[in-house]
Parts: structure tokens; C-alpha cells; sequence
């Protein structure tokens, strides 16, 4: 069983929601990342989505885009981000990794080459944006050999063909993307999320986890009351934001941060 | 070619190259889109509407003129210009803003977005919202916005709200990026009119259909004017709506070689330009496969040109397979080349060329003397150079 299966059964066996931290690999310097991923697993988090910087972020907003701004200045790249992967798997063998991010980087390292470095570096799952299942019929097999859980996207306007198509095909989780719009974008609806949760969980059996708009621990616990795990990105990269010359306290506020998600998703 | 050349297939593919490489939130939409322009396409009353627009409100067809001065000066092939450059809002980027704005208001929506590196395709995207009655707001790069001043108080003036894009490479790309940011945020109301054959399948195939009138009026109009077929047709290819437009109609006669001409800024081997298919790698961007300019990390390299218009770090992906097929022949012209274009046909014909155009008239001055007098050319006059007289002026060290 995967990394990303096993966790999912069992949260659901103690009837807990999945906390999934996403932060962009090498944002605001290389040295930040591993320790940070350490950290949020201490902070209460069960999967940590680590961005793969990417020079044209089309469907992120300001702050996400900036994120890979940084990082890109420091020549970080999807090699890189695999050799952080694999630093935080010399100390952790539990906590599912999920690389986020844009094809072309994959692409340009060719499928198979990628598919042996993650699976080498301990990569779980992928979860590219401009991906859709109508076009991975080249990559999905070879990750799925290998191990790796192809994370699909699903929006509002996903209708139930295209959730069933996602089951088929997809594994690990599926990731709601609870607003139409980009990462860190407005407020989420609850009753249109919960709307729709009940029509996608009526043609798949994958964990759900639920992203944009998650801002706070009140927001965390709504949107864990509704799927199986709550994905926070852009809250908590303002924080590195804030503190861009003081990374030590951006860490310490992220803490923070995913430590009252999780209380208040487990209250 | 045994076979007649018919691509994409049906979900968007040229060969390798194409697709729908977008994030879900756009899948309905372009699938909504897609259906609207395989029904209206070959309903009698839309094509109707969109050739009286073409007539009367374009001025087409765009005349080809033989330009007799310039082709004896170089002493070779027989040189006829296709003046797109005569087209309302001077450039062939309005044949496809009508044929998508028209698409728009059939399909119900209210409010018009695009991208823009030159201004030429936001200029006529403002021209064609400003007379059907809709919002219409252009994204373009603040580079963009800076060397094209004119173009943004065109757009302005045929309210339009222009938004200059802060982030990346502030050039066409993010402009592209920014633009599918805002539809992902807006698919409700809002309609996206890409202004080349790129972006995710039905776009390189419908902004082809709607550009291919150039290449079907040369083809018309050379016979009737020579009484054959040319033997070679030049034209520019930033993302390569022009170029496509101009070469569709002839992928089948096998006589007639095509180039396209990149934009090689610097120079190709100095890493500065805008040539993915001379110097590029497949790869993938803005919705589709296709050539690119990437390093080794799939990161996207900032792309260097003289012309905002070619300033691209992609082409359509239908070009990348034309490439690799051996159908057309892709070149490249640097920025001291492409001038050299641009004072030839200024000095000799009296016809001031766009900047991105003046890439395809460079290279007609390295192809033409290699050619018979007998022989012909047709090259795409894809745009006027009005736009570009603060550019010249200020590489000539004048204040205008």
C-alpha cells in the first residue's frame, strides 16, 4: 500500500481529517525547506505538498507566484526539489510528500527519468495543474509502476464524468479546488462546497482533500467538517512573506498557524 | 503527401504536439468553446455575418501586390506582398478577433479578455468589443506597455481597460499567463480571444480557420494574377498566427516550399532571442506541447526581441509539427536583419513595415536573389509599422 493509502486509512480509522501543508520548495532560501517540512509534521500535518518552483505559475495567485519567484532566483529547480525529498526521507519514512506543481518541468526531464528519481527520492504522489486526465496517458503508468499516486484537480465546474474519469485513473487523493479562481483567492462558499462533495463522493471512493481559500483555523475546521483533508497554501507562504528577513520567525508562525488548524480540526 | 493533410484530431493533436494541457477549472469552458466553434463553423448564418464583417468592416480581401521595384533591385524571384498590413486596425490580427468576438455573442457571454505583446492583436480585440458592446479587458506585460505606448492609448481610447502585467518577465508570456488567470477566475461571463494559434485545443486550430482567408485569397489572387501557384511563401512566426494563416492553404501543393522566420534577436548562439523551433526543445505551455525556449530544469528562458510581436518563448504547436513533418522550413533573422528588411521595403516600395513583418522581409532579401526571375514569392506584410515609429525613431537617436 502507498505511503498516501495507508495514511488516509489510517486517519480514517481514528476518524481524523488529513492537515496538508503546501510550501514552495526553496522559498525563501534552499536551507529552509527540509527542516520546515520537519516541523510541520511536528505542527500536526499528515501530508506535506512541496511546490516545484515554476516560471509561468498560470493558475496561482500573487502570492504562490511570488514563492516561486524567490526560489527561481536561487536556481531551484524540480532536481533539486528531488534531492530535498529525498534529505527529508533520511529522517522520515511516514509523513506522505506530494510534489505540486507544472508539467513542463516534468516533461523537460522526460517521464521515466522522472519517475526514477521520485520513486529513488521518495516521492508519493503527483499533482500537476495542467494535467488533466485527458492527457496523462503517457506519464500515468509509469509513476503508478513505480509506486507513485497521480493526484488529479477538481473544480466546481467538474461535472460527474469527469469525477469518474479521476477515479478511474487517479489515486492517493483527489484535490478539491473549492472556488473558481486562483490559490489564495477570495472566500470558499461552504454550502456550495458541501453541494458539491456530496455529488463527487457519490462516484469515487478517494479521500477528498479541499484547497483555496483556507485561511485560518475556522476555515480549517469548516472545510474538514466536509472532506477528508484541508490543504493550506498561499496563509501560510504569507508568512514567509512577512518575514522574508527573518525566516526563523516566518517558521515560527507557520507552527502556529498549523497548530491551531489542527486543534480546531480535532476539537 | 499522398494523403490530404488534415489535423489536428479530434481532441487537438498535432501529432506529438497540442492538446488541452489546462487546469480543471478550464476544462468545461474550452469544451464549451470548442462545441460552440464546431457548430458555427459551418453554420451558413455565422460564416455569413463573419464574411460581411470581413468585407465591409475589414476592407477584405487585402490586396497582393507585386512589388515590381523591389524585386528587380534584388534581381531574382518575382516578390508579392500580402498587405494585411491594410486591414482595419493594421495588422491580420483582426481577421480572428471578429471571427472569436462574433463567436462570443452567439455563445452569450458579455465580457471579452487577451493577451497582447505588440498591441496589435489587444488593439483589435478592443476595436472589435468597442462595436459589439463589450467589456473588454487587455492584459500586456509592462515591458509591452512601455515600448508600445500608442497601441495602449489605442486600446484606451476604444475602452478598453489595459492591465499592465508586473510579473515574470513583464513581456507576452505573463500577459498569456495573467489572462488565464483571470478566466479561470471569471468562466462565468467571460470569453477568452487568444491572439495565436497556441493555447489549449480548439484555440491553434480555430485561430488558424480564422487567419486561413490570407492564404486563401493569396492563392486565389496569385493565380489570377500570374496564372500559376508561387513557388515559396515567407512569413514571421511568433506564436504564428500569420504564418499559419498564409500556409494552411497550400500544406498540399507540394511545389510551393514555405519558411517561417523566427525572430533570432542577438543572435541564436548568443542564448538572446525568440526561436523555439530553430533552437528550442518540446515541451509544455499555456495549454499545449509544442516547441519552447526551456532550460534544464523545464524553467522558461526570457525571451529577447526587437519585436514585441515575436517576443514568445512558445510557437503554436501546429507549427512544431510542420517543422518536424519537413513541410516548412523554419529560419531565423536577427534584430540588425530585420531592419535592414524594414528600411528595404520602406525605401523601395514606400510600404513601412511592422517590425515583427520586417523579419519576413529580411529574409525574402536572402531568399529572393537565390531564386529566377521567373519564379514567385509571396510574403505575409502581416502588419504596418506605425507603431513602431517611437522604436525607430529612437534607435536613429530621434526625439518625436
Amino acid at each position: 500500500m502507498s505511503r498516501l493509502a495507508a495514511k488516509f486509512e489510517q486517519l480514517k480509522a481514528n476518524n481524523r481529517k488529513a492537515l496538508i501543508p503546501f510550501i514552495t520548495a526553496g522559498d525563501p532560501n534552499p536551507e529552509f525547506t527540509v527542516p520546515m517540512m520537519h516541523e510541520m509534521v511536528k505542527a500536526g500535518a499528515d501530508v506535506i505538498e512541496l511546490g516545484v518552483p515554476f516560471s509561468d505559475p498560470m493558475a496561482d495567485g500573487p502570492v504562490i507566484q511570488r514563492a516561486s519567484e524567490r526560489a527561481l532566483e536561487l536556481h531551484m529547480g524540480l532536481r533539486k526539489v528531488l534531492d530535498m525529498v529525498a534529505e527529508f526521507r533520511k529522517t522520515d519514512n511516514d509523513i506522505p510528500v506530494v510534489l505540486m506543481g507544472y508539467l513542463n518541468p516534468i516533461e523537460i526531464m522526460g517521464y521515466e527519468v522522472f519517475a526514477d528519481k521520485a520513486q529513488q527520492a521518495g516521492v508519493d504522489g503527483v499533482l500537476t495543474v495542467d494535467l488533466p486526465p485527458e492527457e496523462s496517458e503517457d506519464c500515468i503508468d509509469l509513476f503508478k509502476d513505480r509506486g507513485i499516486d497521480q493526484i488529479f484537480l477538481l473544480a466546481p465546474n467538474s461535472n460527474a464524468e469527469r469525477v469518474k474519469k479521476m477515479d478511474a485513473i487517479g489515486s492517493g487523493y483527489i484535490y478539491y479546488v473549492s472556488l473558481k479562481g486562483v490559490t489564495g483567492a477570495g472566500h470558499l462558499n461552504t454550502d456550495d462546497v458541501k453541494e458539491k462533495l456530496a455529488m463527487i463522493k457519490e462516484h469515487t471512493s478517494l479521500p477528498i482533500g479541499i484547497g483555496f481559500g483556507v485561511k485560518d483555523a475556522k476555515t480549517a475546521k469548516t472545510v474538514a467538517d466536509i472532506g477528508d483533508g484541508v490543504v493550506v497554501g498561499s496563509a501560510l507562504i504569507s508568512k514567509i512573506e512577512a518575514n522574508l528577513d527573518n525566516p526563523e520567525q516566518a517558521k515560527q508562525e507557520i507552527i502556529e498557524l498549523l497548530q491551531s488548524m489542527r486543534n480546531a480540526m480535532d476539537s | 503527401m499522398t494523403e490530404k493533410y488534415n489535423m489536428p484530431d479530434e481532441r487537438g493533436h498535432f501529432g506529438p504536439y497540442g492538446g488541452m494541457f489546462v487546469a480543471e477549472t478550464l476544462m468545461e469552458p474550452i469544451q464549451e468553446l470548442n462545441a460552440a466553434y464546431q457548430r458555427y463553423m459551418i453554420d451558413p448564418d455565422f460564416i455569413a455575418e463573419l464574411d460581411a464583417d470581413l468585407q465591409h468592416y475589414v476592407g477584405r480581401p487585402s490586396p497582393l501586390y507585386h512589388a515590381q521595384r523591389w524585386s528587380k533591385n534584388l534581381g531574382g524571384a518575382q516578390i508579392y506582398l500580402k498587405r494585411e498590413d491594410l486591414n482595419h486596425t493594421g495588422a491580420h490580427k483582426i481577421n480572428n478577433t471578429i471571427g472569436q468576438a462574433l463567436l462570443a455573442k452567439r455563445m452569450g457571454k458579455t465580457r471579452i479578455i487577451a493577451e497582447t505583446g505588440a498591441g496589435q492583436h489587444g488593439v483589435a480585440t478592443a476595436t472589435i468589443a468597442a462595436r459589439l458592446g463589450l467589456e473588454c479587458v487587455v492584459y500586456m506585460g509592462a515591458v509591452d506597455v512601455q515600448r508600445q505606448k500608442l497601441n495602449v492609448y489605442r486600446m484606451q481610447l476604444l475602452g478598453a481597460k489595459v492591465v499592465a502585467v508586473e510579473s515574470g518577465s513583464k513581456t507576452l508570456k505573463d500577459a498569456l499567463n495573467e489572462a488565464l488567470r483571470d478566466w479561470v477566475t471569471n468562466v462565468d461571463n467571460t470569453f477568452y480571444i487568444i491572439g495565436t494559434v497556441a493555447g489549449p485545443h480548439p484555440y491553434p486550430a480555430m485561430v488558424r480557420d480564422f487567419q486561413t482567408i490570407i492564404g486563401r485569397e493569396a492563392k486565389e489572387q496569385c493565380i489570377a494574377q500570374a496564372g500559376r501557384l508561387p513557388d515559396a511563401l515567407v512569413a514571421c512566426v511568433g506564436g504564428g498566427s500569420n504564418a499559419i494563416g498564409l500556409f494552411h492553404p497550400f500544406i498540399d501543393d507540394e511545389g510551393v516550399k514555405m519558411y517561417g522566420v523566427e525572430a533570432a534577436g542577438d543572435g541564436v548562439e548568443t542564448g538572446r532571442h525568440s526561436a523555439p523551433l530553430c533552437a528550442g526543445r518540446p515541451g509544455v505551455l499555456h495549454g499545449n506541447r509544442t516547441y519552447l525556449m526551456a532550460d534544464d530544469d523545464g524553467e522558461i528562458i526570457e525571451t529577447h526581441s526587437i519585436s514585441a510581436g515575436l517576443d514568445y518563448p512558445g510557437v503554436g504547436p501546429e507549427h512544431s509539427w510542420l517543422k518536424d513533418i519537413g513541410r516548412v522550413e523554419y529560419v531565423n533573422i536577427t534584430d540588425t536583419e530585420a531592419l535592414e528588411g524594414f528600411y528595404a521595403l520602406t525605401q523601395m516600395e514606400g510600404i513601412i513595415p511592422a517590425l515583427e513583418s520586417s523579419h519576413a522581409m529580411a529574409y525574402t532579401l536572402k531568399l529572393a536573389p537565390t531564386m529566377s526571375k521567373d519564379q514567385i514569392i509571396i510574403v505575409n506584410l502581416s502588419g504596418r509599422g506605425d507603431k513602431d515609429m517611437h522604436t525607430m525613431a529612437e534607435r536613429e537617436g530621434i526625439e518625436i
